[in-house]
């Protein structure tokens, strides 16, 4: 069986967490990623993001305007006047005027971007979780097994996250980027060629510069990865077992320990962060350093007035070179960003691809009456139910009743198809009959009741249901007419009515105290704060284990199927209680088909019939008294005799 | 708040300090360039005076050099200024845990102090680099930008006063509204990844009860309302970057304007408009970037809050003032306690208790779920102080002993038990750091734990995963009883530490406990009679209070609890129990705990 453990994910809000380390993860085909990414978003959002991008264009083309309107005011405004004796203003009132009106646009644009950017980002977003949860809901459970909860968890978070950065961030500054370096490059070429390729040295220099720079902090960003993965455990392993450590007063030891490794995380993270630091005052020098050359170079020609090239000139030149440095940066981190973005995009679609529970069956569960002896489908609820089962061949449809025979015929098993955990498996269970089975650790117990409700394919037999194959059944309507109540209680974050009727939604207050009085549950239930109304929290944190065992156990009686698994239900139960517990649970087991998997003698010694289960066969079978005359493997478990485990 | 955590900054006061001194240099050097840059277009450039522009070219050189340098010197500072107080704070915490008694531990679960230690710490640690960094930064360079504007001109520079203070109010203003919609949006956040968690694990529950629909349809309804939250907070957040760009072009515009004028009255330069309009771009980007700060710093508060509560966490019990260093003997009496998990919490947990336990006696306890067995025993080593009444071991209050002394003479094996990651040897010689393997072959024989170590390939030096993951329940409760036993106590606790043995395994460890350890008193817990019918007397807990004490015999004669449970239980050793099971496992050479 698999591993349950879960990972425990310190979830944060979107933007809180910082993205780190960089020269991002490799993957395969990033085009086809984010084709992939920008067709979800396009899917209901086209026209939004379409807008967006053109708004875009036009708040940089403004702002491109703008600068150029400096070169303007000295040159053909501001200079002319000087030689005015009576300065005449008009000109430069109607050139600000024309200037406003292109200042307006970019500033509508910016808004309506902005905006509109909110809805595609955040409608994307529930989208994608929607999708998300809806698709995982429907996954099969061998999904759970192979996955750990740790690593699904983070796609929700973190993954999601990634993308949102980069439909909303990312994108829109890159384009918004790469449109300024363009226009600001036209610009710079059409006031000056020279000056415009000393630009693009410097642009280079500093390209180069950040490479090597990000190439030492990357390699620290990793380091402190590490360390800081070394830690967590550390301190997750500590905090669970916190009462331990305070048993053995072992706190000295523990806090020496923790110092060692958070000193290791300091070295690696001040490293990286050195690094990180530098990057900013670096590309600022040298902007700076550009800025200077391009003056000092700008002026000998202003001076020299080469090529008609003028002082206002220059000084539009030189806005232009310090808003070209600007976006050049931004490239090189929004790809950073991006990079990383696809890599959780992929895991994202991953998760999207990941084959669905396939259900080929077609035999529904309906309600059922008696007409003339002869079973017909009702609309009411009866209390009868009925497999409708029709023939594929024919199109006939045949009812046949729900009664819980179960038979296994030569059953073979395996999570994987190279190995196989259960062996031809054969047996059959009548209706009404209680069947239990006991073996050890592995023995193939719990696989076997996760086969009748279909979590998992056979590899090899048959599993019949009231002579109807599974196969054959509607998942959805076989699971309903099984209960299950599974070894590991698992409650929801909600109120102890609602945990109840988590087994049958449509149930009244008073079916789900009746429920609850049967699985004894209703005493403490009352003595909660709240009583019915308490909210529990944290799958039931603040309650004990046997008082969770036995909220599953109500909620499998509200649901009232007419067959039970009980899969160790009440192992945790102390034998008092799970004496009285037993009494509910025989009146529910009245009349239906019961699977258990026992720990306990009261449990095994009133079945009808017991399975012995080792390393996925069934050795022994038989009534109680049968199997202590066998003087078998039972009959050792049940004296004690059985000698050490190893 | 504040003043706890940056009490924390410590041996990072230096680094601390110098951050802020070169961001203040570097800002410097940034505001003097465009200052130059401006001398030069009109006394270099005007006048055709080539060596004087070059002259402050190179000026304006040695200034991005010193620009680079004090910027670098910054960053290093502050790396090591944010990543120190970081490692001051997780240790501040851990230590803190550290005194934590049971009490405090409850009230913090093991995920909570797991983020507050991880995640907290980090958000806590980006915002103090934001702080040494932008916060002085940014602030100093407006208020440079805007002297040299001022220093130019004025009547110009007014304007960006103006500016600056409308810009800020409108600011404020939105971050008053956007703050309070996010604070909100972000719990309802953290609570549908919770949601979505609890979906994750309880897969099969959801699938048995068919029930994906249904859960489906609460997500959307949940991932619906945050859509809608965050609509809202991010809706009036798109009117920042139109303010600003709106503040920024009438600057320019209202600057050209007046610039112009001026320069025809030969008030003003070309070159001081110039310098003029680059300040503008320079104070308004710094407005900004304050806003960007606050919003993280806000952010980081919930962070903080969350680290001061461990921080200001008491330890719920301490050592007295001159601790008793030496425990007699191991005899434990029970004065009339009564104990409250929560003094405010009406009936208590335990109701005026009277026992007297003899040293080297052997004693069962017995109760159903609730009636306190648990808690009782927690009384013994001091795990929790009592509310009424007094605990006395070897005839003294428990209060009176140093905790490190009572613990190591009264050994608990608690029922939640943990392993740690690390060889078996390491794992044993928590219980006695200077135990010899001879002592721990020893414990693991008396535990019935050396069988299966022998059997693993590295023996004693095999490695345990995290969380024990990779040992059997039965081995794992017999390797913390084993745990236990090092630590040679004179009390001995067994708080339901062999629900997981089989029961002739449970059998044989009481045997060697009576023959190997007779002086050791031992406290039993148990669910199975089996484990507690011989002992030398059985206290019957119910509901907190003693119902019976007895042994077996009399118990079964006089006692209707006792009685029930033990018909519950006929045959006496009728226990499926998995690992009862797994028994048979060993037999077969097969590995018990290999699931």
């Amino acid at each position: 069986m698999a591993q349950e453990r879960v990972a425990k994910v310190p979830s944060g809000g979107p933007g809180r967490r910082m993205a780190m380390g960089a020269g991002g993860p490799k993957i395969e085909n990033p085009g086809k990623v984010f084709a992939r990414i920008m067709g979800y978003v396009m899917k209901n959002y086209a026209v939004q993001y379409g807008i967006v991008l053109a708004c875009i264009v036009g708040s940089v083309l403004a702002n491109v305007q703008g600068t150029m309107f400096l070169k303007t005011l000295i040159d053909d405004y501001i200079k002319p006047m000087l030689t005015q004796s009576v300065p005449d203003f008009t000109p430069l009132l109607q050139a600000m005027g024309h200037v406003a009106g292109f200042y307006l646009i970019g500033i509508l644009c910016s808004f309506t971007q902005m905006r509109i950017m909110v809805y595609v980002t955040q409608g994307t977003m529930k989208n994608l979780r929607d999708d998300l949860f809806a698709h995982m809901s429907k996954l099969p459970i061998k999904y759970f097994d192979t996955h750990t909860h740790g690593d699904i968890m983070s796609v929700y978070t973190n993954d999601v996250d990634t993308l949102r950065q980069m439909i909303s961030q990312s994108i829109p500054q890159m384009f918004n980027s790469v449109i300024t370096v363009v226009s600001v490059l036209v610009s710079m070429l059409m006031l000056n060629v020279p000056l415009t390729i000393l630009t693009l040295i410097m642009v280079a220099v500093m390209l180069f510069v950040t490479k090597n720079v990000v190439g030492k902090s990357g390699k620290y960003f990793k380091v402190q990865q590490e360390a800081l993965g070394k830690i967590n455990g550390f301190i997750e392993e500590r905090m669970e077992g916190q009462k331990v450590v305070k048993v053995f007063c072992h706190e000295e030891k523990s806090i020496e320990e923790f110092c060692k490794l958070n000193e290791a995380l300091f070295d690696s993270s001040y490293n990286a962060n050195k690094f990180a630091n530098l990057m900013g005052p670096i590309n600022a020098q040298i902007g700076n350093l550009s800025y200077v050359i391009v003056a000092c170079a700008g002026s000998v020609l202003a001076v020299n007035g080469f090529g008609g090239f003028t002082l206002g000139g220059l000084v539009s030149f030189l806005t232009f070179n310090k808003s070209f440095n600007m976006p050049i940066n931004q490239v090189s981190q929004q790809l950073n960003s991006i990079v990383m973005a696809l890599a959780g995009g992929k895991r994202v679609f991953d998760l999207l691809d990941e084959e669905v529970e396939a259900d080929q069956g077609y035999v529904m569960l309906v309600n059922a009456k008696r007409e003339n002896g002869k079973l017909v489908e009702s609309k009411e609820r009866t209390g009868l139910w009925a497999w409708k089962h029709k023939h594929q061949a024919d199109g006939s449809i045949d009812y046949v009743e729900l009664k819980g025979d179960v038979v296994f015929d030569g059953v073979d098993f395996g999570y994987t198809d190279e190995k196989m955990v259960l062996h031809d498996i054969k047996m059959y269970a009548n209706a009404g009959q209680k069947i239990a089975f006991v073996g050890s650790t592995g023995a193939g117990k719990t696989t076997i009741t996760n086969l009748i409700n279909r979590f998992y394919d056979i590899q090899d037999g048959k599993i019949r249901y009231d002579g109807i194959n599974v196969n054959k059944i509607k998942k959805a309507d076989l699971r309903r007419s099984l209960g299950m109540v599974l070894q590991d209680t698992h409650l929801f974050t909600a109120t102890v009515r609602e945990n109840i009727r988590f087994g049958k939604l449509d149930a009244t207050d008073e079916e789900i105290v009746a429920a609850a009085k049967l699985a004894n549950a209703d005493g403490f239930i009352r003595q909660l704060p709240q009583g019915y109304d308490t909210v529990l929290t944290g799958d039931g944190a603040n309650l004990s284990q046997g008082q969770r065992q036995l909220l599953a156990i109500a909620r499998a009686a509200v649901a009232d199927p007419p067959v039970l698994i009980l899969d160790e239900a009440t192992s945790s139960i102390d034998t008092r209680t799970e004496k009285i517990v037993q009494d509910g649970m025989d009146k529910l087991m009245k009349g239906r088909t019961t699977f258990v998997i026992a720990h306990r003698l009261s449990t095994v010694q009133n079945s009808d019939c017991i399975m012995v289960l080792e390393q996925g066969r069934i050795i022994e079978r038989g009534t109680h008294e049968e199997l202590l005359a066998e003087k078998g493997r039972y009959y050792q478990l049940y004296t004690g005799n059985a000698i050490a485990e190893g | 708040m504040v003043k706890k955590l940056l009490s924390q900054v410590k041996q990072y006061k230096t680094a601390s300090l110098m951050t802020p001194v070169f961001m203040v240099l570097e800002v410097l050097m940034e505001t003097l360039i465009p200052y130059l840059m401006a001398s030069m277009i009109d006394k270099g450039i005007e006048n055709g005076d080539l060596p004087y522009i070059f002259k402050i070219g190179g000026m304006m050189l040695v200034l991005a050099a010193i620009g680079l340098w004090a910027g670098i010197m910054g960053g290093k500072y502050g790396a090591k200024a944010s990543t120190g107080f970081g490692k001051n704070l997780r240790e501040a915490m851990y230590r803190n845990i550290q005194t934590f008694s049971f009490s405090n531990i409850d009230k913090f679960s093991t995920a909570g102090l797991v983020t507050r230690l991880t995640t907290d710490v980090t958000n806590i640690q980006n915002a103090y680099q934001m702080i040494l960094r932008m916060c002085v930064r940014a602030p100093i360079s407006l208020i440079c930008a805007m002297g040299m504007a001022f220093f130019i001109n004025a009547r110009v520079a007014s304007i960006y006063l103006v500016a600056v203070v409308l810009l800020a109010g409108c600011m404020a203003l939105i971050m008053r509204f956007t703050m309070k919609y996010f604070t909100q949006v972000f719990e309802k956040y953290d609570e549908l990844n919770a949601s979505v968690q609890e979906n994750v694990t309880a897969q099969r529950v959801v699938k048995a009860f068919v029930r994906e629909d249904y859960e489906i349809d609460k997500f959307h309804k949940a991932s619906g309302n945050i859509y809608k939250m965050f609509v809202k907070a991010e809706g009036i957040m798109a009117f920042v970057a139109p303010l600003m760009q709106f503040t920024v072009y009438s600057c320019i515009l209202l600057i050209s304007w007046v610039g112009a004028k001026m320069i025809v009255g030969s008030e003003l330069t070309t070159g001081e408009l110039t310098s003029l309009l680059s300040y503008c771009m320079n104070i308004l980007m710094n407005l900004m970037m304050l806003s960007i700060v606050f919003v993280m710093i806000t952010m980081s508060f919930a962070s903080g809050r969350r680290i001061c509560e461990v921080l200001d966490e008491e330890p719920g019990l301490k050592n007295p003032e001159e601790p008793l260093t030496e425990v007699k003997d191991g005899s434990i009496r029970f004065e009339n306690v009564t104990f409250r998990y929560n003094v405010n919490s009406e009936s208590p947990v335990l109701d005026h208790i009277n026992l007297d336990i003899k040293a080297g006696e052997t004693i069962g306890i017995l109760g159903g779920t609730g009636s306190s067995k648990t808690s009782l025993v927690n009384l013994i080593s001091r795990l929790y102080d009592v509310s009424e009444g007094a605990v006395y071991v070897g005839g003294v209050d428990v209060r009176k002993y140093d905790m490190e002394t009572l613990r190591n003479e009264v050994s608990v094996v608690l029922q939640k038990n943990v392993l740690f990651s690390g060889t078996i040897l390491e794992n044993l010689r928590w219980g006695d750091e200077n135990a010899t393997e001879e002592d721990c072959k020893r414990v693991c024989r008396l535990a019935c734990a050396d069988e299966f170590i022998e059997q693993m390939p590295q023996k004693y030096n095999t490695y345990i995963e995290q969380g024990g993951s990779n040992v059997s329940g039965g081995q794992k409760q017999r390797l913390c009883i084993a745990r236990a036993l090092l630590k040679k106590p004179k009390i001995l606790i067994l708080d339901d530490s062999t629900s997981a043995v089989d029961t002739a395994t449970d059998a044989k460890i009481r045997q060697a406990f009576a023959t190997e350890i007779p002086g050791t008193t031992k406290l039993i817990i148990a669910q199975r009679i089996s484990s507690i019918q011989d002992a030398d007397r059985i206290i019957v807990l119910d509901s907190g209070r003693v119902d019976a004490v007895g042994t077996h015999e009399e118990l079964l004669a006089g006692n209707m609890i006792y009685r029930e449970v033990y018909e519950a239980q006929t045959g006496g050793s009728g226990d499926f129990d998995e690992n009862g099971s797994a028994a048979s496992d060993g037999r077969n050479g097969a590995k018990g705990g290999e699931a």
